[in-house]
């Protein structure tokens, strides 16, 4: 049984705080997904997990059993670190072989199982070469390798992909989700890229200055963001965030009306996805557009509101381009698709 | 060689000339004691205590350098290059083996007195053994350590120098493979002997050689310690051939002991060159 | 100094570093203590016991007229030693920096007297100079100079200077060859594009760039010429005629082992040890913040 459990885990280092009260429970096989800003704590929260920092205060359960005075070998999980950590001296065979050999297991277990990874990894004609004869992406996969061969409970990544170049990131994404599903590893994944986390994760951990901003599947963080951060750190082009108030159970933009809600009166932040804004001739949101960039599949316009003169931006489908001398846009919002949020908190209302 | 043509925009013809030909006599000028020193190990003692001595070598090569090496002057050669070669040896791998492990003690570990001892080897980076000769004579005298090997290794070990540099070195190694290590389950020994040890295989080669010349070349110490001609090394026991009074020295078998004196080490610089002089480099900074 | 990774347990960093520990405070802690202690006291005139003198020896050191010119021969010695090796070293890097192909053989050829101990250095060039037997000696008699270091003591120093510089040549050279190789070449061929000739480039250019190798070559063959020159002295003059050429290491080992004076020689140790440990901290101090280009 491979769960994995956060309770209440804070960590100082001297007597500065990096993690302030982390919960949660992750399930046999969970690909859980730990995405935030650098420096908010993600790769300290790993390591944690991990054994390689310590635990200040609360309980880390791996299987079931606290785990929090063991060693990083006897928690039974393995690693892959952002920079792999091929020992540069010894071959790939020995790279993903080393760990098992400290086990004592017998040599033949251990070219089996290396085998096994070698062919699950594409890696059969490399066994015999060192890490620098080799790509960025192959040494990734040597990385995974040994962390395979030991069969551990819980599998952790730290940032794996940033050292690759984007389309090889796209590619070993994949491979990575693929290989996790297949095997049936609990993994933990920590990463700064939000589409990494969108696109890999069962649930993910959003955080920012070592807190959970909010723990949930991608589509509910994308759909509900508990909170200001995690709307605009989810989704890109990011969340437009506008401030407006609350009237007479309106919402206004300045003079204008956008929404009905039942929310308190008063001052509130105003957020809308990029993508949920059409065109529309009559609509209420009038838009000085600057910029268009367009994409290919969809075009960026970026601009500045008229009303208040804030800045904008909006993805259309398709192709568009600049009426020639005409700058103002007309937009409109379907009203489901606004997010209110406590200016003061940065709550979701 | 990958060497780079500097200074020198136009490098064509008579330019380019010149500078072989200056190049050349620089060279001639500076090898011409150590051609020297060759051509009067290969000639009769007769032919050079009349001057000038030819400049060309003659034809008792083999006379001269047999008789150096069984019979010497006081001693035979071949003994002295033994004692040498065991000196030498004995202090470069010696060095190597506790800077090794005094450097990822200190670089890997945290205990008590450690801030102190790191303190205290770097001290010792700074006194050569001239000039604490005198009381480490007693202190070598006291454990019986005259005319003895031990004797003349042990105190040459004392500095720190390597340890500095495996320290450099060791923290230079990223920490992520450390952490790899531990999470493959490597003890703190596991780690510096499969993975530590092999990654600094070109830092403790070139310390080999340093270490070796510094070794081979020493002249003061040796000259202390030893009494008995059995133990002398070659570089201190050249000195040892000239008589006193006003007798003449044997100047043949003298030059063809300094010719085999500086063999050795000029071997291993010259092989291990692109090595040495990296280590040399690097060791400076 | 701080890695993140360290492992726990503190019981075998100990037994690691214990031999080091060990053999430092056997063979340099407690001898450069003895040293110190030792430059306290003077021996009888009978050798038999000793008597406390606190600083009285070094006050005799400091007014003792042998001593001060011994320090004056050293610092003429260290001066000469550093320029007669430098400056052919720089010339002959130059030289070779120019060179695509073939510096490669000159180096090695060059690399020759590093190897060679400064004591065997010594018996070279004094075979050469000998007054007997000596090749150049001879030859000098032929246009009329009578060499004769062992009578003059001008000779003398400009024989143990040669052989100590000698051997130093090598190890600049490589030093001054690596420096010039790091100049980056983009710089001398802007230079020379703005018009700028050989000789201008060398002095404006590539020898500011070159500062810091110079610099650092500079302490370094200072340390050399005040330690490492005892077999040079020892094998050639023996710090005669009259010590001209006594040298302060030369002195520590002529008081303390020939003259039997432990006293002395210690409080000669001692003040030794403050100068190479200043020269070390100087030496730590600047350059490690060479600069780095």
């Amino acid at each position: 049984m491979a769960t994995v459990t956060l309770k209440k885990l804070y960590k100082n280092f001297g007597k500065t705080g990096v993690i302030h009260g982390i919960d949660i429970e992750i399930k046999d096989g969970e690909f859980i997904v730990i995405v935030g800003p650098s420096g908010c704590g993600k790769s300290t929260l790993l390591r944690m997990v991990a054994g390689l920092e310590n635990v200040t205060a609360g309980e880390v359960l791996i299987g079931g059993k606290l785990a929090n005075d063991k060693e990083p070998m006897d928690r039974n999980i393995a690693m892959v670190f952002q920079n792999y950590a091929l020992y540069p001296h010894m071959t790939v065979a020995q790279n993903m072989g080393y760990g098992l050999k400290i086990a004592g297991m017998t040599k033949s277990e251990i070219v089996s199982r290396v085998e096994n990874a070698a062919k699950l990894l594409q890696l059969e004609g490399m066994l015999n070469r060192r890490p620098k004869q080799l790509s960025g992406g192959q040494r990734q996969r040597v990385a995974m390798g040994r962390a395979i061969v030991r069969k551990p409970a819980v599998f952790l990544f730290d940032e794996p992909l940033s050292n690759l170049d984007a389309k090889l990131r796209v590619q070993m994404r994949l491979e990575i989700k693929e290989l996790q599903s297949q095997l049936g590893v609990t993994a933990l994944y920590v990463t700064h890229d939000q589409t990494e986390a969108m696109t890999m994760a069962d649930r993910m951990i959003v955080m920012n200055e070592g807190r959970a901003e909010q723990i949930g599947t991608p589509l509910e963080v994308y759909v509900q963001p508990q909170s200001l951060f995690a709307a605009q750190f989810i989704g890109s082009p990011a969340m437009n965030i506008l401030d407006a108030s609350i009237k007479d159970g309106q919402v206004m933009l300045g003079e204008v009306p956008v929404a009905h809600t039942a929310a308190r009166e008063g001052p509130v932040k105003l957020g809308i996805r990029p993508e949920h804004v059409q065109l529309d001739e009559s609509g209420p949101l009038v838009v000085e557009v600057r910029l268009f960039e367009p994409l290919g599949a969809n075009t960026l316009l970026h601009g500045r509101l008229t009303d208040g003169d804030l800045a904008f931006t909006i993805s259309l489908n398709g192709l568009h381009q600049a009426n020639r001398g005409e700058k103002l846009m007309r937009f409109s919002v379907d009203t489901s698709k606004w997010h209110l949020f406590d200016p003061k908190t940065g709550h979701r209302l | 060689m990958v060497d780079v043509a500097h200074g020198m925009v136009e490098k064509r013809g008579v330019r380019l000339w010149l500078t072989h030909v200056l190049m050349v006599l620089g060279v001639l000028v500076i090898f011409f004691p150590i051609w020297l020193a060759f051509v009067a190990s290969t000639v009769t003692q007769s032919e050079i205590v009349r001057p000038p001595m030819p400049l060309w070598p003659g034809n008792h090569f083999w006379e001269n350098y047999t008789a150096a090496l069984f019979s010497g002057v006081n001693v035979p050669v071949a003994t002295m290059l033994l004692n040498s070669l065991i000196m030498a040896v004995g202090i470069a791998v010696g060095k190597i083996i506790i800077s090794l492990l005094s450097a990822f003690a200190i670089v890997y570990f945290r205990f008590p007195g450690r801030g102190f001892f790191f303190w205290m080897i770097f001290i010792t980076l700074m006194l050569p053994v001239e000039v604490r000769i005198v009381p480490t004579y007693e202190v070598v005298a006291g454990f019986g350590m005259l005319n003895n090997y031990s004797g003349l290794i042990f105190p040459l070990i004392a500095s720190a120098t390597a340890t500095f540099l495996f320290r450099q070195f060791f923290l230079t190694i990223p920490d992520e493979l450390a952490e790899a290590a531990r999470v493959d389950g490597a003890r703190p020994m596991q780690f510096f002997l499969d993975i530590v040890v092999p990654m600094s295989r070109t830092n403790i080669a070139a310390l080999f050689v340093i270490l070796f010349i510094y070794g081979w070349n020493q002249y003061l110490w040796p000259l202390l310690i030893t009494t008995d001609p059995e133990m002398n090394t070659i570089v201190m026991g050249i000195k040892q051939m000239f008589p006193s009074g006003d007798d003449v020295a044997e100047w043949p078998v003298i030059m063809a002991t300094s010719i085999m004196a500086m063999i050795p080490p000029v071997i291993v610089v010259v092989s291990m060159q692109k090595l040495f002089i990296r280590g040399l480099i690097d060791s400076e900074k | 100094m701080e890695k993140r990774v360290t492992f726990r347990g503190w019981v075998l960093p100990l037994i690691l570093i214990a031999p080091q520990v060990f053999i430092s405070a056997v063979f340099f802690f407690y001898p450069a203590g003895q040293a110190v202690w030792q430059s306290l006291f003077i021996p009888d005139p009978f050798g038999l016991s000793t008597q406390f003198v606190g600083l009285g020896n070094f006050e005799y050191l400091l007014g003792d007229r042998h001593y001060l010119a011994s320090i004056l021969t050293t610092a003429t010695f260290s001066i000469f030693v550093t320029l007669v090796s430098m400056i052919p070293a720089l010339f002959l890097a130059v030289l070779a920096d120019r060179l695509i192909k073939g510096s490669g053989v000159y180096r090695t050829l060059l690399i020759w007297p590093y190897a060679v101990a400064p004591a065997v250095a010594g018996v070279l060039w004094m075979f050469m100079f000998n007054t007997r037997v000596g090749v150049v000696s001879w030859y000098l008699g032929q246009f009329g100079y009578d060499w004769n270091h062992v009578l003059n003591g001008g000779e003398a120093m400009g024989l143990v200077v040669i052989a100590s510089a000698w051997g130093r040549i090598s190890y600049n050279f490589l030093f001054f060859f690596a420096g010039l190789q790091a100049v980056p070449r983009t710089v001398v061929e802007a230079a020379a594009i703005d018009g700028a000739r050989f000789w201008r480039r060398f002095f404006t250019i590539i020898l500011p760039l070159l500062s810091p190798t110079s610099f650092f070559l500079l302490v370094v063959n200072i340390v050399y010429a005040f330690f490492e020159t005892f077999g040079v002295i020892h094998t050639i003059t023996a710090g005669g005629p009259q010590q001209a050429t006594t040298i302060l290491v030369y002195k520590v080992f002529a008081d303390g082992f020939v003259g039997q004076d432990l006293g002395l020689s210690s409080a000669q140790s001692v003040i030794l040890l403050v100068l190479v440990g200043l020269l070390t901290i100087f030496q730590f101090k600047f350059i490690e913040k060479r600069v780095n280009y």
